[in-house]
């Protein structure tokens, strides 16, 4: 069984580095590193949106969480799905309007303030942080169960191999492999979905037959309730996936890499379908792991049900389709982390560094140089801090980044664009108290406190009741870019005339004389 | 032809009061405000219902169809609403764009005129 995951494993780096030969030479300047230069088509960016998200929490936790609980499995995916209709209906076409390579390229775009762009590419840097910490945490996890590699080697081993083609081929190799690895997500999950469906005689009223008895859970494993004891937790969660994705700072980026509005849109509409198809498809193949594998071996070899995938894999299709399945999760880690580490990268070169350290006048070597170097550093520093976390919970680190983006960036990104008073001194305050309200309230939970000892962080009460602090801190961040602004007695507005017709119209002078 | 040529060298920007204020662009920000807000509303609850019925209410353990709860169509209408929505906004949006276009096309002969 090892030599052919390890045969496979090979093989995706090799088709990674292929990838990143052919794109080296179109990463000349800045622009191609930070966003491929906006050329993506439409249908490309909508597979590498829809790759982002299928990271290797959504594809072994989904599954896993699908197979254990079965209902409230749901409860971690719907939410995400309809959270791009927040991007489509409100985010997508304004940012393509107004940014140029950042999330902190549109907001100074109204405010034209250093101190809005330090604090919005901070708070850009740190989402990327956690956001990467829960894919390495999961990669490791990954590794050790299907190589038998300590933890520490394999985010080490990851870490080399993205950097290999961040660095190289920046933003265009970065995309293509999310597309390819999007497309063999898709064809490996379609494939073993058709086998599921052949077990079940393509029948779907037999499948809900069998699911009542097939657990322990018995009938209630169709219901509500077999995780989620707290209803509001679960809204919480809900409503933190619904808003969180507009605040990504490494999803949002996506929509940098196309030429304008309307493919940004068509791209959306892309990744709605693929993810939406892929999630359907997701629920049954849990269903299949519980009832083909057991909810006994899937627990055995990895209790949060990370496993459920490769074993069911490896059920229907023998070592093969278990080493191919699990290949795909190396490459899906490979394509995710790479994508996090450039917006973080490119938040440090051109929003730091050329923007206000070089009053925007650094040369495109100075900034693709610092952009390498940025990289370097965002990806140590990650591994140096996966270390130290490698036993929290990767859904719990992934469904954070999500609770601070949809508390502090989403807020701002409405505000600028949708409402006249807001002001600089809004903006600061609502991305603060968005950021430091939600790690706050963390740190509080019952993620990080227990009273139970080894079962958390800490031992004590936690203060804060609920998992997923996103019904409080999502409004708080509102609130506090709200408050920031009516308090503030300067009228530091921007032009949101100009905003306005930008925002709308996605042409300034150059787009009237194109004409 | 000759505001172009101009416009190529010096950068002129375009007159965003102007175009605010305009009837074409009144009516763009309009259309666009009643759909967004009504949508966004609607999906929101649509989707926040899910969770709320489920802890709150038993309705969704109750059989549809044998062995079909409430609370899988619910579940699964939650993907059908997201692909709804989505191409109801894509023909929506063909219509914005078209305002879009006329918005600039007026403010291009604004231009023409100042230039005189």
């Amino acid at each position: 069984m090892d030599s052919k995951v390890i045969a496979l494993f090979l093989l995706v780096v090799f088709i990674t580095l292929l990838i990143t030969f052919y794109t080296a030479r179109k990463t000349k300047d800045a622009r191609s590193f930070y966003t491929a230069g906006g050329g993506l088509k439409g249908w490309q960016n909508g597979f590498a949106i829809a790759g982002d998200f299928m990271s290797a929490s959504s594809f072994l936790g989904l599954i896993g969480a699908i197979a254990l609980f079965g209902y409230d499995g749901l409860f971690l995916m719907y939410g995400a799905l309809v959270s791009y209709l927040v991007v489509l209906l409100l985010v997508a076409e304004p940012l393509r309007n107004l940014g140029k390579y950042t999330l902190a390229d549109m907001i100074t775009e109204r405010f034209r303030s250093k101190k809005i762009r330090a604090v919005t590419a901070f708070n850009a840097l740190t989402i990327s942080i956690f956001y990467m910490l829960a894919q390495l945490v999961a990669a490791g996890a990954l590794f050790k169960l299907l190589l038998d590699i300590n933890y520490e080697l394999s985010v080490i081993i990851v870490g080399i191999v993205m950097l290999t083609f961040v660095l190289f081929g920046g933003m265009t190799a970065t995309s293509w492999v999310q597309i390819i690895k999007a497309f063999l997500l898709l064809g490996g999950t379609i494939f073993i979905f058709i086998l599921v469906m052949s077990k079940f005689d393509f029948n779907f009223i037999r499948i809900f037959q069998e699911m009542k008895t097939a657990t322990p859970l018995k009938e209630a494993y169709l219901n509500p309730g077999a995780k989620y004891t707290n209803g509001l937790d679960a809204i919480s969660l809900t409503l933190g996936l619904v808003l969180g994705t507009a605040g990504l700072p490494h999803v949002l980026s996506r929509f940098l890499t196309v030429p304008d509005a309307k493919v940004a849109r068509k791209s959306v509409v892309y990744s709605i379908w693929i993810i939406g198809l892929f999630y359907i498809m997701v629920i049954f193949l849990g269903f299949a792991a519980a009832r083909f594998v057991g909810v006994d071996t899937i627990m055995a070899a990895n209790s949060a049900g990370n496993m459920a995938a490769p074993l069911l894999a490896e059920m229907l299709g023998g070592e093969t389709l278990f080493a191919i399945i699990s290949a795909v999760a190396f490459a899906t880690i490979l394509a995710v982390v790479a994508g996090i580490v450039i917006t973080g990268a490119t938040a440090f070169s051109h929003d730091f560094y050329n923007e206000i350290l070089k009053n925007g006048k650094a040369t495109q070597d100075q900034q693709m140089k610092m952009a390498r170097i940025a990289s370097i550093v965002i990806t140590v520093l990650s591994i140096i801090l996966a270390l130290f976390v490698q036993n929290m919970n990767v859904a719990f680190l992934a469904s954070l980044a999500l609770t601070v983006g949809a508390s502090s960036n989403l807020p701002v990104i409405l505000f600028t664009v949708y409402w006249k008073r807001f002001n600089i001194n809004g903006a600061i305050t609502g991305i603060l108290v968005g950021l430091i309200g939600t790690l706050l309230l963390v740190s509080l939970s019952p993620s990080i406190w227990s009273p139970i000892k080894g079962a958390s962080l800490f031992v004590g009460e936690p203060l804060f009741p609920l998992t997923s602090p996103g019904i409080v801190s999502i409004p708080l961040g509102f609130l506090g870019a709200y408050l920031g602004t009516v308090l503030s007695t300067r009228k530091e507005t921007g032009d949101f005339d100009e905003i306005l017709v930008k925002s709308n119209t996605g042409n300034d002078v150059k787009g009237v004389n194109d004409h | 032809m000759e505001l172009k040529k101009e416009a190529a060298e010096t950068p002129v920007s375009l007159n965003y009061k102007r175009m605010v204020v305009s009837s074409p662009f009144q009516k763009l920000i309009k259309s666009k405000k009643r759909f967004t807000l009504f949508t966004t509303v609607f999906f929101l609850a649509f989707s926040l219902l899910l969770p709320i019925l489920a802890f709150y209410s038993d309705i969704l353990t109750k059989p549809l169809i044998e062995p079909f709860s409430w609370g899988w169509a619910f579940a699964f209408a939650q993907f059908f609403m997201t692909w709804g929505v989505c191409h109801l906004y894509i023909k929506k949006a063909a219509q914005f764009d078209q305002i879009a276009k006329d918005v600039l096309e007026a403010e291009e002969k604004e231009m023409g005129r100042d230039g005189q």
